[in-house]
C-alpha cells in the first residue's frame, strides 16, 4: 500500500531581501548576499493512512515550517509534497483533504466573528452544506467536540482557553478533511484541560478515521499520542522510529540528549545533567552534522561531512555516522 | 537574624482584586512555611493564584490590589503593611525574584553591564569596578562564558536561555536569602530547560538559598523540589513532601492533575482527565471550590473545607483519598 502522505526530499527556504543599506554596501563592493533561513532541508517521510505521526524538535528545527508544507499552506522551495500520490495543491480555492489545528486558541480565531460562522463558513463556501442546513451542521459539530450547541451565536472571547481549542478542532473538521495536522495544539493548556482535548482526538480519530501529523515539543503528549516519531533538528530529520523503540532505545545523540532532558514525575530530586550550548542559529547552522557542536560523541567528520538518514532496523531511521562503525 | 524557625511563614494569605463584577479573591487562606535551603514547588493551574501568593510575598501587588488578611513573616519581619522603603531594601537584596518572561525582566536599551552595576550598587556601597567584578562572577556562577565580553552586550543580542541566566545572575548579585521563581522555564525549550534547573539546583545546594518554585509543570518540581504546594481556585489543597505528594495525592484535584499527564500513563490509554474547567474565583460560592469537578463530592462538600495537617502532610478535603 502507497503511503498517504509522502514528504519527497522537501526544502523551504525563507530569504530576506537585503534593505537599502545592504544594497548600497553591496554595490561598493561589500560581500553581501540575501539572507536565507533553510527551515526544512530535504526532508523526506511518508505517513500511511489512520497512522499518527509525532513530530518533534525544540523551536527554530523547522517542525510547524514542515506541518505547513504537509497541508499546503507553504509551497515547498524543493521537492514534493504528494497527497494520495497527487502533488498537494497550495491554491486557496481548493477544499483540501489536509486541515490544519494551530497553536494559539487566541490568535486563531477571528475576534471578530461568531462561532457559527467561524466553524460553519468553510463548509458552507465549498458547498459541503447549504445555508439553510449551516447552523445544525455547526451545532452537531460544537456536539462532536464537547461544546454546547447553544454557544453558536457567541464570539470566541466568552470562552476558556480550552474551549477555544475545541473550536479550532470544530472549525477543522467541518471541511471533511481525512488528515489533521496538529501544530502544538494542546501547547497553549492546562494539564487538566490538555488531558480533555488528547481524549477528544484520540475519539476523534476512531469516529472519523483521521489521520494525524501531530507536532509537539511535549515528548509525554507524542509518545501517548504516536505510532511513529520523527525527531527534527535544525531542518533536517535526525531519527525517525516507532514511538516506543524510540523512548527505549534512541539512537541519534540528539534524540538520546532530549528524552533524557525530559522532566518527568518518576524523577524525583534528580541531579539535572545537561547537554551542553545552545541551538545555534538556523541563519548560519554549523557545517557538516548541525547537531556536532555540541554532541558528546563528535569526531573530525562530523563537522564536515553531514551524515545521511539511514536505516538502522526495522522501521527505524537515524542520520549519524556513529552507526557506520 | 534569627537562624530559628522558618525563613518565610506566610499565614493566612488573602489577596483580593476588586473588578467590575465584585470583588475577586485570586488568593484566600494560604499558609505555607519555607525552610533555609528547602525548594518549594508551588503548583497550580492558570488562575490557581500561584504567581500572585509569588507576587505578594514581594509585596508587588498593584492597587487596586491589595493584600486583605494574613501575614507574611520573613526572617521574623512582618511584610504586611511593612513600610515601602523597607520593603524596597529587602527587595533584590535578600528576596530575589525571577520572572517567565526575562524579556520583561531586562531593560532592552540598557547594557546587561548597567543593569547588574545598577542592581549591585542600590544596596551596597561600593564602587562601579568591585560592582563589575561580582556581576562578571554572577555571570560565571550561572554558566555564561566570556562574562566580560557578554556584559558589554544587550538583551537583545542574546538568546532566550541566556536572557533568564542573566536573569537569575541579577538576581544572584546579592546572595538572597530567598528566591521566588516563577514558571522561569516554561518559555524554553527542554535542553535549555534542563541546563537552567541544572544551574538553579547547584547554586541552591552550594549556597543554601531558600528557593520558591512556581509552575504549572509537575514533572518539573517532581526532579527538583523538596515539598510540593498544590493550588486550586486560590488556595492550597494540599501540601507535603514531594515524594509523598506525588506517589501517594491525597486531594482528589492532585490525583486528577497527576492523572492528567500524559507520560504517567500506559501511551494510547485514555487518559483520566478531570471533567469541566476551572471555576470563575467570582462565582465560588460556598463550599469546595473543586466540587463541581469532583467525583467524590457530596453534600458535605458544601461546607468549605479546611486545610488539615497531620504528619507533615496538608489536605484540604472532607473526603480524601486514602493513603495505601
Amino acid at each position: 500500500m502507497s503511503a498517504l502522505l509522502r514528504i519527497e526530499a522537501v526544502s523551504k527556504r525563507f530569504s530576506k531581501k537585503l534593505d537599502a543599506i545592504e544594497k548600497l554596501a553591496r554595490a561598493l563592493g561589500a560581500a553581501v548576499s540575501d539572507h536565507t533561513v533553510h527551515a526544512v532541508d530535504r526532508v523526506s517521510f511518508d505517513v500511511d493512512a489512520r497512522e499518527v505521526v509525532g513530530l518533534v524538535g525544540e523551536s527554530g528545527c523547522g517542525k510547524s515550517t514542515l506541518g505547513r508544507l504537509a497541508c499546503g499552506l507553504h509551497a515547498p522551495s524543493e521537492g514534493t509534497v504528494r497527497y494520495r500520490g497527487e502533488p498537494l495543491t497550495t491554491d486557496p480555492g481548493v477544499r483540501r483533504p489536509i486541515q490544519m489545528i494551530f497553536q494559539d486558541p487566541f490568535a486563531s480565531l477571528n475576534p471578530r466573528m461568531r462561532v457559527t460562522d467561524i466553524v460553519g463558513e468553510a463548509p458552507r463556501v465549498h458547498g459541503i452544506v447549504t445555508r439553510s442546513d449551516v447552523s445544525d451542521y455547526v451545532a452537531e459539530l460544537l456536539q462532536r467536540v464537547g461544546l454546547d450547541p447553544s454557544f453558536a451565536p457567541r464570539y470566541p472571547h466568552q470562552f476558556s482557553g480550552g474551549q477555544r481549542a475545541r473550536i479550532g478542532i470544530a472549525r477543522a473538521l467541518a471541511v471533511k478533511p481525512e488528515f489533521l495536522v496538529c501544530d502544538e495544539a494542546v501547547a497553549a493548556l492546562d494539564v487538566s484541560i490538555q488531558a480533555q482535548v488528547l481524549n477528544l482526538f484520540m475519539d476523534l480519530r476512531d469516529t472519523y478515521d483521521l489521520t494525524y501529523l501531530f507536532i509537539s515539543h511535549d515528548l509525554g503528549v507524542v509518545r501517548h499520542l504516536s505510532n511513529r516519531v520523527v525527531v527534527m533538528y535544525l531542518g533536517r530529520i535526525v531519527e525517525m522510529a516507532p514511538t516506543e523503540e524510540l523512548f527505549a532505545h534512541p539512537n541519534h545523540p540528539y534524540s538520546q540528549a532530549l528524552l533524557f532532558e525530559v522532566p518527568r514525575l518518576d524523577r524525583r530530586r534528580r541531579t539535572f545533567v545537561p547537554i551542553k550550548g545552545e541551538i545555534p542559529s538556523p541563519l548560519a547552522p554549523p557545517g557538516g552534522c548541525h547537531f556536532h557542536p555540541r554532541c558528546p560523541h563528535a569526531m573530525p567528520r562530523c563537522s564536515s561531512q553531514a551524515p545521511a538518514l539511514r536505516e538502522v532496523g526495522p522501521g527505524r531511521w537515524s542520520a549519524c555516522h556513529l552507526n557506520e562503525h | 537574624m534569627s537562624r530559628v524557625g522558618p525563613l518565610l511563614k506566610v499565614s493566612g494569605l488573602r489577596t483580593e482584586f476588586p473588578t467590575r463584577d465584585g470583588v475577586l479573591p485570586a488568593v484566600a487562606d494560604v499558609s505555607f512555611e519555607v525552610a533555609r535551603g528547602e525548594v518549594l514547588g508551588l503548583v497550580g493551574e492558570s488562575g490557581s493564584g500561584k504567581s500572585v501568593t509569588g507576587f505578594s510575598i514581594l509585596g508587588l501587588i498593584d492597587p487596586p490590589g491589595r493584600i486583605a488578611a494574613g501575614s507574611l513573616q520573613f526572617d521574623g519581619l512582618e511584610l504586611v503593611g511593612a513600610a515601602p522603603e523597607s520593603l524596597r531594601r529587602l527587595r533584590g537584596k535578600r528576596i530575589a525574584m525571577i520572572f517567565q518572561d526575562p524579556m520583561m525582566t531586562l531593560n532592552p536599551v540598557l547594557s546587561i553591564e548597567t543593569q547588574m552595576v545598577e542592581t549591585v550598587l542600590a544596596h551596597d556601597d561600593t564602587t562601579r569596578e568591585a560592582a563589575r567584578q561580582r556581576a562578571i562572577e554572577a555571570l560565571g556562577r550561572v554558566g555564561i562564558a566570556s562574562a566580560p565580553e557578554r556584559l558589554a552586550q544587550y538583551p537583545h543580542q542574546f538568546s532566550g536561555g541566556m536572557r533568564q541566566r542573566v536573569a537569575i545572575a541579577i538576581a544572584l548579585l546579592h546572595k538572597p536569602d530567598l528566591i521566588i521563581a516563577d514558571e522561569p522555564t516554561t518559555a524554553l525549550d527542554v535542553t535549555v530547560q534542563g541546563q537552567i534547573l541544572y544551574e538553579m539546583q547547584k547554586l541552591v545546594r552550594e549556597s543554601g538559598t531558600a528557593l520558591i518554585w512556581i509552575t504549572h509543570d509537575l514533572a518539573v518540581v517532581a526532579g527538583l523540589a523538596d515539598r510540593i504546594a498544590v493550588m486550586y481556585a486560590g488556595r492550597i489543597v494540599e501540601m507535603g513532601d514531594a515524594a509523598d505528594v506525588l506517589d501517594a495525592p491525597r486531594h482528589p484535584y492532585t490525583r486528577g492533575l497527576l492523572d492528567s499527564v500524559p507520560a504517567a500513563t500506559q501511551p494510547g490509554a485514555r487518559l483520566r482527565q478531570i471533567r469541566g474547567s476551572t471555576p470563575s474565583l467570582l462565582r465560588l460560592g460556598p463550599g469546595c471550590a473543586f466540587r463541581e469537578r469532583c467525583d467524590r463530592a457530596d453534600a458535605e462538600c458544601a461546607t468549605p473545607p479546611v486545610l488539615e495537617t497531620t504528619d507533615g502532610r496538608s489536605v484540604r478535603c472532607v473526603h480524601p483519598l486514602e493513603l495505601a
